[in-house]
């Protein structure tokens, strides 16, 4: 039987973008340019590399986001997977991590999966914890935080670098899996690959299709609330010195007068 | 006054320092309830009480060693059905953050991760993050259910406060995903013997201009006459240079010492994202445009191999 895969993929405001929030607290997502989320092309990496080492699988690409959303599905496309889901809502709108988990719980169970891949998190909200939540909802066993990674005879293996151990984890599928940017490099999109990706199917779903009610996602759904967003202030222009052949004594002067030495 | 369940990190019954700043935090709250799980659970009890543990909740079974977070997450929602606190806190490390987000959907809470700060608030505790590459500092607070926040190293001084700290069993039942995912096999980190990353008061990191793993030796010097953490680049990393352990970045770790040295650190977005928040910063770099050099408090332009070991003597020399 076929490995159905599902990767959960989050587009995002580019991390090298000058980021904001609006008016309502929410991520500012016109301001900056938006784009697959870089921590989600190794997932989809994995789940290509796992694709290939099985008999038969299919490779279906999840997103939860507005109408530019279809460019990070794309973008997975392009790279090889298979076909994607959008799920797409105006009440989405200000949705916090245990809403998002929701309704990826129910689109994932629409789809049919034995694996889903997730990064180790995003990068613009940052909290790495939706994959365990998923596994939480989905009552399916929790292999996170892998930088290798491999799926035989029904069975997912793989590393945990933590910091104070490294851990040889196993799971029976169906499971929720979730890799970092040290399980190997995200390929390229090829010409063809992205010209592919222009046929491959995308379908779209909202919250009815998923049984989910308004009230339960989106800003008023959220189950935290931002009070305040403010600017960080700008550090203070320091003092630089050109190394004159004293330039480690100068620094070690500065740690003397801050009391560091 | 409110209980509140404080998670406690601790290596076979020695805590962690993240665990004593969360101390710090929760009697800003309420009063510090401890969970603490595993091989040698009931000895963190003194460190705890010395902290302001009024009572330490201790567990042990084979489960918390041979699965993966789960069984944690089952103790951790015994001693809040047990205690039904205020709040819950967890220290922000990866196992913190999937153990206190496991535990907020099961019971039906909202989640804040990776806080820096926490206050009393009229509407419970208030959370204080920084997001967006440290761009923006937020304040938030959950608004559904028990608040479930963890916080990360190094955000409150560790303080001495006397509490009781009496010690009581907590009974566990694991369900059925407890034993979803095994354990096969741990192989502890080799230690530096230096400070750990997150928690160190100094840390001295190496970037791309360091040129080699056989020459971050240079870097480790420096951080060893300051009795620092050692850091390094995704660039470094990725080149093979140094661990990924000692990543300081977007995807490694997030830092926020007194002092920050960064040598031959260009200061990407990837890499400000990780330090942009510690106290005193400073550079060296050869190139003098080097986006580090709009955060630091004193930086110097020059080829590290010179400034570095220079930098060393002198400090070996002026701490005798």
């Amino acid at each position: 039987m076929s490995l159905r895969i599902v990767v959960c993929v989050k587009y995002v405001p580019d991390a090298t973008g000058d980021r904001h929030f609006a008016e309502d607290l929410t991520t500012d997502r016109d301001a900056v340019d938006g784009l697959l989320s870089e921590l989600d092309e190794y997932a989809v990496e994995q789940a290509l590399q796992i694709a290939d080492a099985a008999d038969d699988a299919e490779i279906t690409v999840l997103t939860v986001g507005p109408e530019d959303a279809k460019d990070a599905l794309r973008k997975a496309l392009s790279m090889g997977a298979d076909k994607g889901v959008h799920v797409e809502d105006d009440d989405l709108h200000g949705t916090d991590v245990v809403g998002t988990s929701l309704v990826l719980a129910k689109a994932v169970e629409h789809v049919g999966y034995d694996l889903v891949l997730c990064g180790m998190a995003s990068t613009d909200g940052t909290m790495g914890v939706l994959p365990a939540i998923l596994a939480e909802r989905l009552g399916v066993p929790q292999v996170t935080l892998l930088s290798e990674v491999a799926v035989a005879d029904g069975t997912v293996t793989g590393r945990r670098d933590g910091d104070a151990a490294s851990e040889q984890l196993q799971a029976q599928l169906p499971a929720v899996v979730s890799v970092t940017d040290q399980s190997g490099e995200a390929r390229y999109p090829s010409f063809k690959g992205i010209m592919a990706a222009k046929k491959k199917p995308v379908e779209s779903l909202d919250l009815s299709d998923l049984g989910i009610d308004a009230d339960e996602v989106g800003l008023g759904g959220a189950w935290t609330k931002v009070e305040d967003a403010a600017k960080r202030p700008e550090r203070t222009a320091g003092t630089i010195v050109k190394d004159e052949g004293e330039g480690g004594k100068q620094l070690a002067e500065f740690l003397v007068s801050q009391k560091f030495i | 006054m409110a209980e509140v369940l404080v998670y406690v990190d601790h290596v076979d019954g020695a805590v962690r320092k993240p665990t004593l700043e969360l101390l710090t935090l929760a009697r800003r709250v309420g009063e510090p309830v401890a969970v603490a799980l595993g091989n040698g659970a009931a000895d963190t009890a003194a460190t705890l009480a010395e902290h302001g543990a009024v009572k330490v909740l201790t567990a042990d079974a084979p489960e918390f060693a041979e699965y993966l977070v789960v069984p944690k997450v089952d103790a951790l929602q015994a001693a809040y059905e047990a205690v039904s606190p205020a709040a819950v806190l967890v220290p922000s490390s990866a196992e913190g953050k999937e153990i206190a987000a496991r535990l907020a959907v099961r019971i039906g809470s909202g989640i804040i991760t990776d806080a820096v700060d926490i206050e009393a608030g009229a509407d419970g505790p208030v959370a204080t993050q920084s997001v967006f590459a440290a761009a923006f500092t937020t304040k938030s607070r959950v608004s559904k259910g028990t608040p479930v926040i963890t916080v990360k190293p190094n955000s409150a001084p560790v303080e001495a406060a006397p509490a009781a700290g009496a010690v009581e069993a907590l009974s566990v039942t694991f369900g059925d995903a407890a034993k979803g995912t095994k354990i096969v096999s741990r192989t502890p980190r080799e230690s530096s013997g230096r400070p750990e990353l997150t928690e160190a008061a100094i840390v001295v990191s190496g970037g791309r201009g360091v040129n080699g793993a056989e020459n971050f030796h240079v870097i480790e010097e420096l951080a060893d006459s300051l009795g620092a953490a050692v850091g390094a680049s995704r660039a470094a990393v990725d080149a093979g240079w140094y661990p990924h352990s000692n990543q300081v970045g977007q995807t490694g770790k997030s830092v926020s010492p007194q002092l920050y040295v960064a040598n031959g650190i260009s200061g990407a977005i990837q890499h400000r994202a990780g330090m942009q928040t510690s106290k005193t910063i400073v550079a060296v770099n050869k190139d003098p445009e080097a986006p580090i050099f709009d955060l630091v408090d004193y930086g110097v332009v020059g080829d590290l191999f010179q400034v570095v070991p220079q930098l060393t003597e002198e400090v070996k020399a002026r701490k005798g």
